[in-house]
This record gives structure tokens, C-alpha cells and sequence, in this order.
């Protein structure tokens, strides 16, 4: 036990790798939150009268809602008028192309491995970047322009096209769907906006990369998807945060629109500042992510691996409306040290023949708590509805907590609908067995948390697998107890 | 090569192995046998490193090195192979992946340079037929839903794979039928050279018809009683282990 | 909180009209109930606890404040209501007083069955409601109880005679409201056995609720059945704790047919190592029956094992909901926790509503929890129809093979005979 400890021990003093900050100039909203502040918000993004009303009504409903006491995660109150809810990187002006964009800010991306120039990606990825509130600069826009998709931010897509913009948003996620959704409706800065039209396959994956860079600030972005009849597209999230001792709102919203015979990709690898080993500072992930297949053979699927955050509080959910729609969850959540994540999913079925395939693998250490949360609710017009889910969780050590709390409502006797989850600690048989065969105890707990959590990373891009697998061996190397 | 010195073991605070002395040469084959609960598979799990037993007294060396004082992955990385009894089975981690991070680990240790890719499934490739194991097994999770023959192969498959100096076999012939008793047994006479050493753990003489073993020790009650040479082991067969019960009880 | 514009609530309106004054017997514990009840009040319609459960509105739609808080003695006879098979040693409650005449206890003499009452008057410093349940109904039970039974069978005896527990209500002409108590010790290495049902006459509205303490000694084992078929207008929520010791072993089986509402709580505390837990469930339900299990096993000491099993058939309106939870304490190592649950639905307007819950803070622990809703094996029914059973029958033989695998572990030969004759006649019936 002695050495696994001080395996342990070595490895939760970790740090933590995109903890660093760039000082960029920033032009900012006074803390504290009030109608003026949103009336700022929306004066600074040049906003239409409707959008502007739009976040009032969702503001004076948030004021009238409470913070959710539900989730499985104990926290200090906090104190909203404390946070500032826009703060930009200050430019000259926006940016035509990346020749204008701020060369410290592509130095920040370039610090977290993503390359804003075109030339330099290898691969065929797309990427929208978004600094603290801002988006500032998104990638092949021209070559996916050809094909009559839309790749923006937020605040451009409501200029270049507010039709679409008005139609969609909040469509899935009323803006009065739960506090968190409320509070950014009223307040969110940016975030991306894709439509991909009728009949046209994404040729590339579209990212968008997050980065909270000034301090006391929350993020609020906004992203929003749109694919119409049979088309298709992948689209993936990254995030990071400096390392800071206090803790950081990031409440954002994201919604999937997915019509008839169309597919949406959705990937998350969420590696926001998780604090220190004792638990001081980190991001507070409260976010809400839904999708709608809204038209018949329409199909989401969530994937996510989870690894950073003080708390994470999410549920991408999957409204099954369509006839024969199909809604996937695959996720990942590692908490270590003094992380806590309730995360999991919904699966309202709606529409006959619906589908829906759930698989979630938590891993804790140190001393984290990790909750799945899921419902499936086959509601009564939902014939033949399908559901199969899988929660199973891995503990390392014994100061640790795993909890599993799925909500199975049937109101329809052709549904099958079935749940299995399991709870146990990495075998010892199995570090044993990989000793001696050479592989030290590090390795080996990397080689098989990748092997149980496979099932989930194979459902991600090829680019972003690889660093996935290494996050999840970064998070948790030697933490066997 | 190796050289086992009045070695004590216990599990929890039962002594399972007693004074157990061996020395084992270069180029030597020794079959251990042995009553059911004489601490055979203990002495092989000692060898290997596994922390449930206590090493209460003695001495192990190992090419000159004292094996005891070595975590289990680094007497591995000196050549010590055990291929298991059970082996385990490792959900989403396919053998493939798995020997290439042990070769590399392995390698790494003797300051060799790791392999890429296309050399080590040359390597893979060219092992694979010595043990006449299914490639496409080995794309699969390790051992999982493999038949008892099955994961004994993809025991000797790693072996050959590893190139150990010192294999340990830990009952491999429990749960084989004769073929596939004889696929294993070729694949570890044909891994034998001049340089290493094998130690077969076996509770019956059958594996012995065919991998001759240069010695063979008899234990019970946790030390050797009986040292010979495979007639031992004919005779053994041929009388059952009473006799050596009751030889024991007489002395 | 009610404000003054606001009508009263069933709650506001029995807190404030209750008078604790007309109680002689264990006067304190009363006191402390109901000043505990007082902050929960009944569970309201967003409660997480009772969400698919509404008591609470049935409660007020059928009783008044005054109704809920009155015993009403039973006018008519209720024998008729008594069952010949469990004649041999049985303990009789009319209207949730004890009845002497109809009871007839043949235990060991070893073993004490009083009626509440009257342990507590011989001894006034019997310990009982120690075992700290919140649940609003065991609070109103701890306030409002008539009567109950205390049970305790001393060091080494092993009762091997089940002892029937009776409940009956005279709904005929009045409302009904009782609340019945049961504190049950079983010694170290002692046994008992126990079968437990409640019948209604008449079809006024009765609500029951009834809390059971039950402490399993050292090496001691205990085996419990309730059967709940009432055919009245039953509202009854049950809350059974269990408390093992060291090398204790309970087993609980807990059937319901029928009734308007039906909740249980069944909690089990693994308060020692080497425990072995058994529970089994089995609900069939028709009409507009509302049948809701929530479980909980609290596994606080290493080494024990729990396993637990319930399946469902919903029919008509009725309404299937399960909650199990199970949570394994820090230090509670090696613990071994299993839970199942399956459920069929038959028709096309009944529903379930399930939601199985781990709560784990120890590593070398092995659990799982699994549970399933569907329909009939389409694939199974045809096979059997193309051997020339006819569909009704092969309907019935598969819902009864799925009900089997619950019966089958009930170990009492003659309870088990019952139990499948009422199960027999409820699947051929409806088919």
C-alpha cells in the first residue's frame, strides 16, 4: 500500500499543463449583473432590438428562479454579482482575416497546440477560437462556404444571418429551461453558430476551442447547430483554462438541431482547470447541452471525456421527436483529488421506433466524487421505443466516491428499455499481470483505464482519440490505491 | 542463472513454502511437481514478484542480481517470464497493443531502441507462427472470451514475444486438450536455446512426454523432497503422489 | 408554509388541530415525532421521495385533518375476513387495536408477543424508535399510533412456527385511519419467521400506514413476508427497518396484488460484517393500483453481502414505481451488493417508473444494479403457440415463469402454495 501511495501521491501533485496566462488587453463589463449589464452586453455586440429583448426576458425570468440543489455537488454560494460577464480581448477591430488577428492571441492557441494558421493544419479540422467571451477567429470559412454550410461566431451569424439565427435559437433550450440556461440567454458573449444545408456532408470536423483567460470572469457561450434534411457534420469542443485560486463560472448552452435524415456528430474534451490538489480554484462547468432530432431518421450523438473542472454539472440530453430517431451518449468522466462531476444524460423519447444507446464510464481517485445522471422516459405515443445503457464505475482508492442515479420512466409497454451498471476497482490481477510483463504500475493503469473506457474514445475523431487517451493517462497515472 | 537459497514464504500468516532450494543453469529444463496445496504455483508467483506473498527468509538470486529486492516489472525487464496459471483477462486492451507496450518497456530498460510500428509487427508476425495462434485473436481484448487453450497460447505467443532467459510455465497444461498441449509444448521447445531456462510447474507427467525436462524436483508441504531426472517423473505417475506421502510420513 | 391567503393544507390543518394530550402511552416519543413531522409535513407533489407517489392528495381528497387524527372503532364483525390457512399462530389487529379474542399464540413460551401497549406499561423504558427514519409516515405513525406489537425472542431460540400478523379494518360504514407499530428483537443466534397482511371489509377509504423496527441480532436470522392483496380502498405506506448484526441473515419477500396506493419502505442497515441481506419483490397489479418500492441497504461494516431482487407486472392503470438505492460506507470493504429489477408492462395505459441508485465511497467492493422494462417475448409466445398452446395459455405460462423466478425463493412450503395459488388464479384469470 506504501508504494501505491506514494505513487499516488506523486501523481494527484501533478500539474496542470495549460495553467498559464497571456496578458492580453481586455475590455470589460463592471462586475455584477443587472439589466444594464445586459443592455451593455448587447450594445457592445451591436445587437438587434429583438435579440436585446430576448436576453431581458431571460434575465428578469432567471431573477425570479433558484440555483438547482439537486445535483450531487457541494459548493460555496455563489455570489453573482461578483463575477464580470463580458470581457473581451480588446482588437482595433474585427478581424477580416487571420492576418488581423492579434499575433498574442494566435500565440495563445498555438500554446494549446491549435493552429489558426490554415496551412499549418494537417488535418482536415475547422476551427473557431473563442478567448474568454470572444470569438476571434475561425478557420476555412471560404472552403466550407463553397458548399453552403455556415461556420461563424455567434455574433457574426446573428449580423450575416439573423433569420436563422431567430428561428433556432432557443429552440431547444428555452431560454427559461433551468437557471444556468436563463443566466446565459440573458448574458452569453459568443460562442459558434453552424448550419449545414440539405443533402450536404460536413467534409471536415468543425471545432470550436474555448479559453478563459481573464480573471474573475465567467464564460458564457452560446453555440448553436443547425443541420437540415440528410446532411451531416462532426463537430467537436475543446476547452482550457489558466490556473487560478479562485473558482470560474463557465455556463454555456449548446444547441442541436438535427431535421430529417440528418446526423449530428457532437465530441467534447473538456479540460478546464480542475484546482489545485487540495481543491482550491478550478472552473465550475454548469452546462446545459441538448439536442433535438426533430425530423424522422434524424440522429445525435454526444460523445464526451471529461477530465477537468472543479464541479461539472451537464447532461447532454437527446429529445427523440422524429419517428425512428436515434440519440447516443458516450461519456467519459475522470475526477481526481477534490473534483466532483454529476453528469450523464437525458433520452425523451417521443416519436415511434425511437432509439436511444447510453454508456457512460466514471473513474474516480483521489478524493473526487462522480455521479452519473441519466433519464430515459419513453413517453406514451413512443412505440417500439429502444433503450439500452451502460453505466459502469471504476474506483481508485478508498477516499473516493462513485454514485449512479438513473431515472427510467416507461409509459409504453412496446418499449424495452434496459440498464446495467456496475461498480469496482482496477483489478489488482490486472496491474500484476501487466508487471510482469515488463509494464510499470503507471502504464499499466493508463493501458487499462484506456482499455475500459474504449468503448467511449473510439466513438471520437481520430485526432482528438489520441488526446483524449493521454488526458485521461494524465489525470490519473499512478492513482491506484 | 538462478539460484534459490532456503527460500520461507507465507500468505496472510499461513507458511506455504519452507526452505526451498534450487539452482538453475543456463540451458536446463526443471519440472517442479507436486501434490495439489504443495506450494508450487507459490514458488512461481515468488519468482514473478506477486506482493499477497511474504518472503519470511532465504535468498533468490538471478544473473547475479538479488531477484527479491526487484519490483515485479523490472525482474521482467531482466528476463523473468511467468506464463500464468489463469491468466487475466483486460476489457478494451488488445493483446497487440499490450506486448507492444511491454517489448518497448522491456527494451527501453535494456537501452534498446523501442519499436515502430511496421518492425514490431514483422516481429509479431514472425512469432505467431511458432505458437499457430489466430492473428485476429490477438486484435482482440486481451484473453477476454478466449478458450482455455486460447489464452494458454497467447501465453507462449507473449513469451516468444519477450524473449525471457528465464520461463516460468505455471500448470500450462491444466485445462488443454492433446492437441492443444502439443501446440504449446512445441512453441516452448522451439523458444529453447543454449541460454535460457525453462521451469515447468506441473502437477502431471503428461506435459513432461513433451517437454523433457533435464530435472525434476517433487514438493510437498512446501519444500523439494525428491530431486531426479524425468525417470522421477515416470515413476511419480506410475506410484501417485501417496507414495511420496507416505515415504514423507515414514522418514 | 402556508401564509393566511393561501386554504390550509392537510398538513397545516393536522399540525395545527392535533392534540397530543388524548396519547397516555409514551407520551415523549410522540412529542418528538411530531415536532420532527412538523418540519417535513406531508411529502409534497415535486417531492423527490414520493414524485410518482401522490399520498399527499389522496389523503386530502378522501380524508379531512380531524379524519386522519380519529380512530374509528370497527362496528361489524371482521372474522369473515380471517384466513383458515394461517389459523395455527396468529396475532390479530381490528382497526389497529390488538384483538385478544381473534389472536392465538402458540410460540415458544420463551418468545414474548405483547401488544404494544402493554410492554410498554410493564416496562416503560422498552427502547423502541431508535433506528432515526424520516420518512414523513413513520413520523405521523410515531405521533399517531394505536397500537402494535413488540416481539422479542431471547438469545439461542429458534422459532421455527411463522407467526401471522393480521391486519383488518371495518370500512363498512366509517373511514378508516390507523396507525399500527411493530418493534421486533431477535436474539443472538435466534430465529424467527413472519407473515404479514392487511384486509379491508367495506369499500370507505382507509389509510394505514405502519412502521416496522426490526433488530437482528448476532447470528441471528429473520424471514419476513407481507402480503399486500386488500381488495378495499387501501392507502397504505409501510416503513420496515432492518437492522443486522455480525453474521445475521434476513430475508424479506413482499407481495402486493392489489389496494388503491401502496408504498413501502424497506430499509436495510448492515450494521455488522458477515451479513447476509435476501429481499424479493413481486408486484402484480391491475385496475388503478399504484404500487411503489423504494429499497435502501446501507452497508456501514465490511464483508456482507446483499442481493436483491423485484419484478413487476402492470396491468390496466396501475402504476409500477421502484427505487432502490444502495450505498456502500467508507470502510464497508469487500462488500458484495446486487439489485435487480424487471418489469413487463401488459396494457397499453399501465406505467413504470424506475430508478435504481448506487452510492458507493469504498473501492474493493463489487456492485451492480440492473433493471429492464419490456413487454412479452414475441419470439418466446409464438414458439409456444406453434407447439399448439393455445395464445391465452402461453401468455399465462410465460408471465407465471416470470413471476416463478421470485417465487421460487420463498422457502416455506406451505406460504409458498398460497402465494402461487393467488398468482396462478390472477395470470389465467386476466388471460
Amino acid at each position: 500500500m506504501s508504494k501505491d501511495n506514494q505513487v499516488l501521491e506523486e501523481f494527484t501533485s501533478k500539474e496542470y499543463e495549460h495553467g498559464w496566462t497571456i496578458d492580453l488587453e481586455s475590455d470589460s463589463a463592471p462586475k455584477g449583473l443587472s439589466e444594464e449589464i445586459v443592455r451593455f452586453i448587447s450594445a457592445k455586440k451591436n445587437e438587434p432590438e429583438w435579440l436585446l429583448e430576448w436576453r431581458l426576458k431571460a434575465y428578469r425570468h432567471w431573477k425570479t428562479m433558484k440555483e438547482p440543489q439537486w445535483p450531487n455537488v457541494k459548493y460555496p454560494a455563489i455570489n453573482y454579482q461578483d463575477i464580470i460577464y463580458y470581457s473581451a480581448p480588446k482588437q482595433k477591430a474585427q478581424p477580416k482575416n487571420l492576418s488581423e488577428v492579434d499575433p498574442e492571441l494566435i500565440k495563445t492557441f498555438e500554446k494549446l497546440g491549435i493552429s489558426l494558421t490554415e496551412q499549418k493544419r494537417l488535418t482536415g479540422v475547422a476551427v473557431d477560437a473563442v478567448i474568454d467571451s470572444i470569438s476571434v477567429a475561425t478557420t476555412f470559412k471560404d472552403k466550407l462556404g463553397e458548399l453552403g454550410i455556415i461556420f461563424c461566431s455567434f455574433s457574426e451569424a446573428v449580423k450575416e444571418h439573423p433569420e436563422l439565427v431567430k428561428k433556432y435559437l432557443g429552440s431547444v433550450v428555452p431560454p427559461n429551461d433551468n437557471y444556468f440556461a436563463a443566466l446565459n440567454s440573458a448574458v452569453f458573449s459568443d460562442g459558434s453558430f453552424c448550419y449545414i444545408p440539405k443533402g450536404v456532408r460536413c467534409p471536415m470536423e468543425l471545432s470550436t476551442y474555448f479559453r478563459i483567460n481573464a480573471a474573475n470572469t465567467g464564460q458564457f457561450e452560446r453555440t448553436l447547430i443547425v443541420a437540415e434534411d440528410a446532411s451531416y457534420v462532426s463537430y467537436l469542443e475543446g476547452c482550457t483554462a489558466p490556473m487560478r485560486d479562485e473558482n470560474q463560472l463557465h455556463a454555456a448552452v449548446v444547441e442541436l438541431y438535427a431535421k430529417k435524415d440528418a446526423e449530428i456528430k457532437y465530441s467534447t474534451v473538456q479540460n478546464w482547470y480542475p484546482g489545485d490538489k487540495n481543491g482550491k480554484g478550478g472552473i465550475y462547468n454548469f452546462v446545459t447541452k441538448r439536442g433535438l432530432c426533430a425530423g424522422d431518421h434524424s440522429k445525435i450523438s454526444w460523445t464526451q471525456v471529461e477530465t477537468g473542472s472543479a464541479i461539472t454539472w451537464k447532461y447532454p440530453s437527446c429529445i427523440l421527436k422524429g419517428d425512428y430517431s436515434n440519440g447516443e451518449f458516450y461519456s467519459v468522466a475522470v475526477t481526481n483529488n477534490y473534483q466532483q462531476a454529476d453528469t450523464g444524460t437525458k433520452m425523451i423519447h417521443i416519436g415511434k421506433h425511437t432509439r436511444s444507446r447510453i454508456v457512460s464510464k466514471g473513474i474516480s481517485a483521489g478524493k473526487s466524487q462522480n455521479s452519473y445522471r441519466g433519464q430515459v422516459h419513453i413517453l406514451k405515443r413512443a412505440e417500439n421505443a429502444r433503450n439500452f445503457s451502460q453505466c459502469d464505475s471504476l474506483l481508485m482508492g478508498d477516499q473516493c466516491g462513485a454514485h449512479t442515479f438513473p431515472y427510467i420512466d416507461v409509459e409504453n409497454k412496446s418499449a424495452h428499455v434496459e440498464h446495467e451498471a456496475t461498480t469496482s476497482k482496477i483489478g489488482e490481477d490486472q496491474i500484476f499481470y501487466c508487471l510482469q510483463r515488463g509494464i510499470d504500475e503507471e502504464a499499466a493503469v493508463a493501458l487499462i483505464v484506456n482499455g475500459y473506457a474504449k468503448e467511449v474514445l473510439k466513438q471520437l475523431p481520430m485526432e482528438f482519440a489520441v488526446e483524449a487517451q493521454k488526458l485521461l493517462a494524465l489525470t490519473l497515472e499512478g492513482s491506484v490505491g | 542463472m538462478l539460484k534459490i537459497k532456503n527460500i520461507h514464504a507465507r500468505v496472510e500468516e499461513k507458511a506455504i513454502l519452507n526452505g526451498i532450494n534450487l539452482e538453475v543453469k543456463p540451458g536446463e529444463v526443471h519440472a517442479i511437481m507436486g501434490p495439489n496445496g504443495s506450494g508450487k504455483s507459490t514458488l512461481a508467483s515468488v519468482l514473478a514478484g506477486r506482493e499477497d506473498f511474504e518472503v519470511t527468509d532465504g535468498s533468490i538470486e538471478f544473473l547475479g542480481k538479488n531477484l527479491l529486492e526487484m519490483s515485479p516489472e523490472d525482474r521482467a525487464r531482466e528476463g523473468v517470464f511467468l506464463a500464468f496459471q489463469y491468466p487475466v483477462e483486460i476489457p478494451g486492451v488488445s493483446t497487440v497493443n499490450f506486448m507492444k507496450t511491454a517489448l518497448n518497456k522491456i527494451r527501453e530498460y535494456r537501452g534498446q531502441d523501442t519499436l515502430d510500428a511496421v518492425s514490431f509487427l514483422t516481429l509479431m508476425k514472425e512469432k505467431i507462427k511458432l505458437v499457430e495462434i489466430d492473428q485476429s485473436l490477438l486484435n482482440r481484448s486481451l484473453n477476454e472470451g478466449f478458450s482455455g487453450g486460447e489464452k494458454k497460447r497467447n501465453e507462449i505467443f507473449q513469451m516468444a514475444m519477450l524473449e525471457p532467459k528465464l520461463a516460468i510455465l505455471d500448470e500450462t497444461d491444466s485445462g488443454l486438450d492433446i492437441d492443444a498441449l502439443r501446440i504449446v509444448a512445441n512453441g516452448v521447445n522451439k523458444l529453447r536455446t543454449k541460454d535460457n531456462a525453462t521451469i515447468v510447474v506441473t502437477h502431471y507427467q503428461r506435459l513432461l512426454d513433451y517437454i523433457v525436462p533435464d530435472y525434476v524436483h517433487v514438493l510437498y508441504k512446501g519444500k523439494i523432497v525428491k530431486s531426479g531426472t524425468k525417470e522421477l517423473a515416470l515413476e511419480l505417475e506410475e506410484k501417485g503422489y501417496d507414495w511420496i506421502k507416505s515415504e514423507m510420513e515414514v522418514a | 408554509m402556508s401564509t393566511t391567503t393561501e386554504k390550509p393544507t392537510i398538513s397545516t390543518s393536522l399540525i395545527e388541530s392535533l392534540d397530543l394530550g388524548k396519547f397516555s402511552i409514551a407520551k415523549e416519543q410522540r412529542k418528538k415525532a411530531f415536532e420532527a413531522f412538523k418540519t417535513t409535513g406531508f411529502p409534497e407533489a415535486k417531492s423527490e421521495e414520493y414524485k410518482f407517489t401522490p399520498v399527499t392528495r389522496l389523503l386530502t381528497k378522501h380524508f379531512s385533518a380531524e379524519e386522519l387524527s380519529t380512530q374509528t372503532v370497527a362496528n361489524k364483525s371482521v372474522k369473515e375476513l380471517l384466513h383458515p390457512e394461517f389459523s395455527e399462530n396468529r396475532v390479530v389487529f381490528v382497526n389497529g387495536i390488538y384483538s385478544q379474542t381473534l389472536s392465538s399464540i402458540t410460540t415458544d413460551s420463551k418468545v414474548t408477543i405483547q401488544s404494544l401497549d402493554e410492554a410498554l406499561t410493564s416496562n416503560p423504558s422498552l427502547l423502541f424508535d431508535q433506528l432515526n427514519i424520516n420518512d414523513p409516515f413513520a413520523l405521523l405513525n410515531s405521533t399517531l399510533w394505536s397500537d402494535g406489537l413488540y416481539i422479542n425472542v431471547p438469545k439461542k431460540v429458534e422459532e421455527k412456527k411463522p407467526l401471522f400478523i393480521h391486519h383488518l379494518h371495518d370500512a363498512s360504514s366509517e373511514k378508516v385511519s390507523v396507525h399500527t407499530k411493530l418493534f421486533i428483537t431477535v436474539g443472538e443466534s435466534a430465529s424467527l419467521e413472519i407473515i404479514e397482511k392487511t384486509d379491508t371489509l367495506g369499500d370507505q377509504p382507509v389509510f394505514h400506514t405502519i412502521s416496522e423496527e426490526i433488530i437482528v441480532g448476532e447470528n441471528a436470522s429473520f424471514n419476513y413476508c407481507k402480503i399486500q392483496n386488500d381488495a378495499g380502498q387501501l392507502i397504505q405506506v409501510a416503513n420496515t427497518t432492518i437492522q443486522q448484526h455480525n453474521s445475521s441473515r434476513a430475508d424479506t419477500f413482499t407481495f402486493t396484488l392489489n389496494g388503491k396506493l401502496i408504498r413501502n419502505n424497506l430499509n436495510i442497515i448492515i450494521d455488522g460484517e458477515g451479513c447476509e441481506s435476501h429481499f424479493y419483490g413481486l408486484y402484480l397489479t391491475d385496475g388503478d393500483t399504484l404500487v411503489d418500492n423504494h429499497t435502501t441497504v446501507d452497508h456501514k461494516k465490511p464483508n456482507s453481502f446483499s442481493n436483491e431482487l423485484y419484478k413487476g407486472l402492470m396491468d390496466g392503470k396501475s402504476k409500477g414505481v421502484f427505487n432502490g438505492k444502495i450505498y456502500v460506507r467508507p470502510h464497508a470493504q469487500k462488500t458484495n451488493a446486487f439489485q435487480s429489477n424487471r418489469n413487463l408492462l401488459l396494457s397499453d395505459d399501465a406505467t413504470v417508473n424506475t430508478k435504481p441508485q448506487l452510492e458507493i465511497w469504498a473501492d474493493d467492493v463489487k456492485c451492480s444494479h440492473g433493471c429492464t422494462t419490456g413487454q412479452l417475448d414475441e419470439e418466446a409466445l409464438f414458439y409456444l403457440q406453434s407447439r399448439g398452446i393455445p395464445k391465452a395459455t402461453a401468455k399465462a405460462m410465460l408471465l407465471y415463469a416470470f413471476a416463478g423466478e421470485v417465487l421460487d425463493t420463498i422457502k416455506n412450503e406451505q406460504l409458498k402454495n398460497y402465494i402461487d395459488s393467488i398468482v396462478s388464479e390472477r395470470l389465467h384469470k386476466s388471460y
